[in-house]
């Protein structure tokens, strides 16, 4: 049980919930896509769902790295260590996703050599403590995540280590934002932007969404009075029939990003002509790749690879609840068949994931929330 | 995995950019090769991300940031994840777990 006290100011935050309340038309429906999976688990978390008047719905977007990346990827990394007799090192996020033959963590069990690490630079260091052996690092993430793989590829590189390579799945989310947009079953009216994605992009990205889309989006924090003040800021847009970038986050979020993060991914990485998400399809320029300046550290150049697609299992619907398009709760394998004890997609392993993070505080609502405030 | 964590700079390394940090008590080496254009001090607070500092931060919103993990559940992962870097190395500078 959480108490109010322990939210920051618990009075702006009822205050902004009222605010919401008399902003919001309430002849019209609102659909606000909250891009990031750290979003994502914070709105349910928190209960946030619970203070926002019923015309107001936060659809949950696909900023959570393990949950977009298709299981074919997985099976070619996996077989790649397999056939090459490689040490796979992944985050521990990535331990518990199903492949088409199991998770990487069944994988270790029958013999695999795999490692969990908390920074690719610990992968570098696997490589350079196992002089005899190869090191592929299984990279995840979005921009975030991609500048760390970037400068971890340039230290290879300075040092000459022949025995580390890195197998990209590192995704960018403008491309994702536009595939949405583009979809015919989507209707999003606003957008919550991903927070620690824009220390690095920066607001200057977004800036097409307003412009060219004509949808406002607001760049928010994780606490639940960002996540609130985002919630006004986009209801004060759409009100005045406006539509910009704005940045809540602002205490941590420059506007500019952060040069030297993206300096070091444009020496590294380019984008690919496409790549597959899971449930969104193959989208284009939606993916980064090694440059070949860094062949000989690019698992996919230095390995055949085996280029393995999987559909998803057919019941299960996390495509569709990926785009938004279901509630997690009404896919037909919810709850029953895949729990986050035994998941059968990627949405129900990680803790942004929309299936994991409603079954954690929805399902026979676990958490109270903020509700007591209003 | 996007949510960043927040950690205290204790003293700059001298062998590449790299930083002794303090994390609720859990000191660890990070990297911070991506503020090169704006190098933390001792004393100052980052927000790190897979063993990188991705950006300065305020004292006040690192507090808040380390107590919002708290709220969602994330901080004893985010110590673990902490405490991971450098995969079994001693813990640089002597410092504690």
């Amino acid at each position: 049980m959480r108490f109010v006290d322990e939210f920051r100011e618990p009075e702006l935050i009822s205050r902004t919930a009222s605010e919401i309340r008399s902003l919001a038309d309430p002849s019209r429906h609102y659909r606000m896509m909250e891009v990031c999976g750290g979003h994502t688990h914070a709105i349910y978390r928190f209960g946030l769902k619970d203070l926002l008047p019923g015309n107001i719905e936060l659809v949950h977007g696909p900023g959570c790295p393990v949950c977009v990346l298709p299981m074919g990827r997985i099976d070619d990394g996996l077989l790649i260590a397999e056939q090459h007799d490689v040490i796979f090192a992944a985050f521990g996020d990535m331990m518990r996703v199903p492949g088409a033959k199991g998770s990487p963590l069944e994988h270790k069990a029958r013999g695999l050599d795999i490692r969990v690490v908390y920074s690719p630079t610990d992968a570098l260091k696997l490589a350079r403590t196992n002089p005899d052996r190869h090191v592929m690092f299984f990279a995840i993430g979005f921009e975030t995540t991609a500048p760390s793989t970037a400068l971890t590829l340039m230290r290879a590189k300075a040092e000459r280590l022949k025995n580390f390579s890195v197998f990209c799945n590192h995704v960018t989310i403008i491309p994702a934002i536009r595939a949405i947009l583009d979809s015919p079953d989507m209707r999003i009216d606003a957008f919550i932007g991903p927070g620690h994605v824009s220390t690095v992009i920066g607001c200057r990205p977004y800036e097409w969404i307003a412009k060219n889309e004509g949808k406002p989006i607001v760049v928010s924090g994780f606490e639940p009075l960002d996540v609130l003040q985002a919630v006004v800021m986009l209801l004060r847009q759409l009100r005045a029939s406006d539509a910009k970038v704005e940045n809540q986050y602002r205490r941590v979020v420059p506007w500019e990003g952060n040069r030297a993060a993206l300096k070091a991914m444009a020496e590294v990485f380019e984008v690919r002509s496409y790549f597959e998400w899971r449930g969104l399809g193959f989208i284009s320029q939606s993916a980064l790749r090694i440059r070949g300046a860094y062949a000989e550290w690019d698992a996919e150049q230095r390995f055949q690879v085996p280029g393995v697609r999987v559909t998803d299992p057919k019941a299960a619907q996390c495509g569709e609840v990926l785009k938004g398009v279901l509630k997690p709760s009404q896919c037909k394998l919810f709850g029953n068949a895949c729990t986050p004890e035994h998941p059968v997609g990627a949405l129900m392993v990680s803790s942004e994931g929309a299936c994991a993070a409603y079954f954690n505080y929805e399902h026979g609502k676990g958490t109270p929330a903020l509700t007591s405030l209003v | 995995m996007c949510l960043a964590i927040p950690g205290k700079v204790l003293e700059l390394l001298p062998d590449r950019p790299g930083a002794l940090v303090d994390v609720v008590g859990v000191r660890r080496k990070v990297d911070i090769g991506l503020l090169e254009a704006d190098m933390p001090k001792p004393g100052e607070w980052v927000l790190i991300h897979v063993g990188f500092a991705l950006s300065k931060i305020s004292e006040q919103d690192a507090l808040d940031q380390m107590r919002m993990l708290t709220m969602l559940g994330e901080d004893e992962a985010a110590v673990q994840e902490v405490r991971g870097y450098g995969l079994d190395e001693p813990p640089a500078g002597g410092g504690s777990p």
